[in-house]
This record gives structure tokens, sequence and C-alpha cells, in this order.
């Protein structure tokens, strides 16, 4: 029972960084109509930045903060850069892009700090000042963290007027420039939100994998399962859809062993596109017309 | 100049010739209407405006230039356009619509008080405001689309098809609003409609277009009085 509870817990600390990657990749998604499948590597990079930042001898939580701020603008910058231009183009041109970003991201980490294991340093205390099996004190750390930022994101989205305009934007562009929103500006905003968003999440997961330029792929596709599973329509949806990941890899992990654990994202996202290809809390507009 | 002053204005949907230079004007605190079949050109003239499809030619308002430029600085000029389609942000609620109609005002004060005139306008939409907008019927959509356009604190409004789908009594009490809303607040309006005789009611110059090109104009009564228009548009 014990041994259930802590994978459970354990779970669902990693599912915070899922539905990290999982919100990401649906702002995106909502914005331009398309999986952003460097979202992982954008993450992998941006931890890295806060690691060469420590490395010259920044305090944790200046690095931490920094390398928001950074990477929101590299966010805010990809868009503008290369994603604007292209945004008539084909699906499949978007797909070439994003895996010329993919290659980039991963190549460059690997050119500038070696593919060789770093170690991460976690922000949090060592012991906790409670007694406990069940859980870490980073994966507690990081899960009120990720848990934390979240809520800054949906009042962003809930109570400000930027945020209704970003949402007003993904759903109908046309009638957003009619009020005067530059939609243009609204989705690179979105990717600058989903680059901050990305980078929390590699940071806070970098310690558990350890720092090296492949350390989001299996991450990477349990995001994009928890999108799929919560609906790509539903950044809500999203965020518990990747936390519901969390749980069930050491679940199946248990249950069919840990050399399958990553074919179970593969088998979620396959039933789920087949059974409710909105996801569980993807929306079905309701309209009269 | 008019306040509103279209000279050889043509438009492109990729290589096909949508508008064939046409030019009109409009007063300041007028109603002109643009009537004509289906294809004619109505909404293009609408969508040149706002800068949403390829153009050339001349578009002047209120003195400057805005041929060429960016929908959403157009908007910024103060000119409101209530769409074809009505173009309501369906999964946001009543308010939120109205308060995207307010996006490029600065000062919550304004805000406030828009809000507070459109609903005194329309008094349903104060009932249904923390509703999906999506969920409005058809009648409350196109008030939510002008009462968005008033947001604004409009000087120019294009009304695309307004009485679109709705039912008769409920075509009329908008109409009456729209009147109200130029007379009292002088707004001026381009009006492009199908229902030609309610159109010809509410404003007071006329165009009428067909395949792209002006081929009749003149003031409201004249055009009323026109004997091709009567038969062909207004059907007695």
């Amino acid at each position: 029972m014990e041994e259930l509870i802590q994978q459970v817990l354990g779970g669902i600390a990693t599912g915070a960084i899922y539905a990290c990657i999982a919100l990401a990749v649906v702002m995106i998604y909502q914005a331009i109509d398309h999986f952003n499948f460097a979202q992982g590597e954008m993450a992998m990079f941006s931890a890295f930045l806060t690691w060469q930042m420590i490395d010259w001898g920044a305090n944790y939580w200046v690095a931490f903060f920094v390398c928001i701020v950074i990477s929101f603008i590299g966010g805010v910058a990809i868009e503008r850069i290369v994603f604007a231009p292209l945004h008539n183009a084909p699906v499949f041109t978007h797909i070439v892009v994003f895996i010329a970003l993919f290659q980039i991201f991963n190549a460059g980490a690997g050119f500038i700090w070696e593919f060789t294991i770093k170690e991460f340093p976690s922000p949090f205390p060592e012991k906790l000042p409670f007694d406990t099996v069940l859980i870490g004190p980073h994966e507690l750390g990081m899960t009120l963290i990720t848990l934390i930022m979240l809520g800054l994101i949906f009042s962003f989205f809930r109570f400000t007027s930027i945020g209704l305009a970003m949402r007003a934007s993904a759903a109908s562009p046309e009638s957003a420039r009619l009020v005067g929103i530059s939609v243009g500006w609204m989705v690179a905003l979105g990717w600058g939100l989903a680059a901050a968003i990305g980078a929390v999440g590699g940071m806070m997961i970098a310690p558990v994998v350890f720092l090296e330029p492949n350390m989001m792929l299996g991450i990477l596709l349990y995001g994009f399962a928890g999108a799929v599973v919560g609906g790509l329509s539903s950044p809500g949806g999203a965020v518990v859809g990747g936390f519901l990941m969390g749980v069930i890899e050491p679940l199946a992990g248990m249950a069919i062993g840990s050399e399958l654990k990553l074919t179970v994202a593969l088998v979620v996202i396959v039933i789920i596109l087949i059974f409710k290809p909105s996801g569980l809390f993807g929306r079905v507009v309701v309209q009269r017309v | 100049m008019a306040f509103l002053e279209v000279v050889n204005l043509e438009a492109f949907y990729g290589p096909i010739q949508a508008l064939h230079g046409i030019s009109f004007s409009l007063e300041q605190g007028g109603i002109t209407t643009i009537l004509g079949a289906n294809g004619a050109g109505k909404t293009t003239t609408l969508r040149s405006i706002c800068g949403m499809v390829k153009t050339a030619g001349q578009i002047t308002f209120d003195g400057t230039s805005i041929s060429g430029k960016k929908t959403e600085n157009i908007v910024r000029h103060r000119v409101a356009h209530v769409p074809e389609g009505r173009g309501t942000f369906v999964r946001v609620t009543t308010e939120e619509n109205l308060r995207l109609g307010a996006y490029t005002l600065k000062k919550s004060r304004e805000i406030a008080d828009s809000m507070e005139r459109v609903y005194s306008y329309f008094p349903r939409l104060k009932e249904r405001r923390n509703q999906q907008a999506g969920t409005l019927s058809g009648g409350e959509q196109q008030m939510l689309a002008v009462g968005r356009a008033l947001m604004l604190r409009p000087r120019l409004m294009l009304l695309d098809e307004p009485s679109f789908g709705l039912a008769p009594l409920i075509v009329q009490e908008l109409f009456e609003i729209l009147g109200t809303i130029n007379t009292e607040e002088k707004v001026s309006m381009l009006l492009v409609e199908q229902n030609a005789t309610l159109a010809l009611k509410l404003a007071d110059h006329a165009y009428l277009l067909e395949t792209g090109r002006v081929v009749i104009s003149g003031t409201s009564e004249e055009i009323s009085a026109d004997e091709t228009i009567r038969q062909s548009y207004l059907g007695y």
C-alpha cells in the first residue's frame, strides 16, 4: 500500500511536468493549429541556460527567473522570425520547421554544453520539515512550484484583458482584428508564454532526469499524451491530462514492467484518438445560428 | 472632402476581381446604404474599408488615408465593423464579448460607460451577461454584434446585413435602435442590406451595386422613386 501511495505521489510530481509541457503544446496548438514538436527541446535549452548561469555563480532563484524571462523573449522571437512569415504555409512546411527547430536546439545544446550528463541543482531543502517516506522534498517542491505557475497562468487568461484578447484571437482571429486586437502579436505572446511554461518544467525536472540534450524526449511524449487525453481545445484539460499521464506511468510500470512504460503513452494517445478524438475535456462548442 | 471618401476602389480575392473601381462617399452623421443582389460586392466593399481584402484605390476617412492599413489599426480610428455572420466570440460570455469590443479603449471609466450605454439600448444583453455568447439566439447575437461595435464609441459603423436571418419584429426593433444611435450619438453609418425597403427607410443616401460596379446612386427618396429599383429591388 505504501509503495502504491509513493508511486502515485511521485506520479503526480512528474505529472506536474507533463502538465507544463501539455499546456505549452496546447497553447501553441490553439494559436497556430500545429503541434510544436520542439517544445521539449526548447525547455531543455532553457534548463541548460539556467545551469550555465548557476555554474557562473548566480543564485538559483535569480537564474530561475532570468531563465523564464529569456525563454519568454526567445519564444516570442521564434514566432516573429520563423513562424509569422509561414502562417499560411501548408502543414508539411510547419512539420519540417518544427523538426528543424528540434534539431537546432538539440544539436545546439550538445555543441555548447556537450552530450555528457550534468547534475542540476534542486532549489529545495534536503529534508522536509515533517517526516514522511511518501514523497521526496524535490518532488513536493516541483509540484508546488508548477501548481503556483499554473494558477498564475489561468488567472492571467481569466482576469486580464490581454488574456481575454489572446483567447479571442485563438478562437476567432477575424473578429479579434475587427475589435482592434493585433492577432499576430497575440500569437507571439502565446509562444512566449509556452516557452516560459516549458522552461519552468525543464528546470524542475532536470534534477530528476539529469541534464543532457535528450532529457526531454520521454517527457515530451507524455506531455503530448496528456494534451491529447485532456483535449487539444482545452488548456485546463491538457493540465489534467498531464497529471493523469504522470500517475498512469508508474502504475503501468508496476503492472507490466518498466520496459513498456513509454509504450503506454503511445497506446493512450491512440486509444483516445480512436474513441474520443476531442479528448476528455475537449470542448464541443455550443452554438445557435 | 466627405467624412468617408472612397475613390476607384478595386478588390481582389486571389485572381478574381470583386470590385471594379467603385467610388462613393458618406457625410458625417449620415447613413448611406449599399444595395445590390447576392455577389454584387456589398460585403467586399465593407471588408475593403476595414483592410480585410486586397485592394487598390483610395479610401479616406476623416481626412486620413486608411487604404492599405491593417484591420486592427483602422479600428483605432474608431471605425466599428458589424460583420457578416455577426462574428460572435462564441466561447466567452456576453459581457466578455462587450469588453473585447472596447479593447482599444484604455480608460476603465470609458469602458464602464460604454457598457452601461449598450445595456440601456439592449437590456436583453444585460440579462444574458454571464451566458456563453454562442448560446444566445440569432437576434441576441446580432444585438451583441451591434453592442460590441458600440463599445468602441465609434465614429463610423459599418453594418453588414444586420437583418439577416432575424424575425421581422426583431428586425424592426434593431433598426429603430440603429436610428436612435445615429441621431443621438451622431454615429455615421454605412449599411449593407438585402432588404432594400428597410435600408432605404433608415438611410439618407443609397448606392446600387451590380457585379462590382456602382450603377445608380442618389438620395434615398430618389432611389426609392426610381422605376428599375422599385421593380427589381423593392418588388412592387
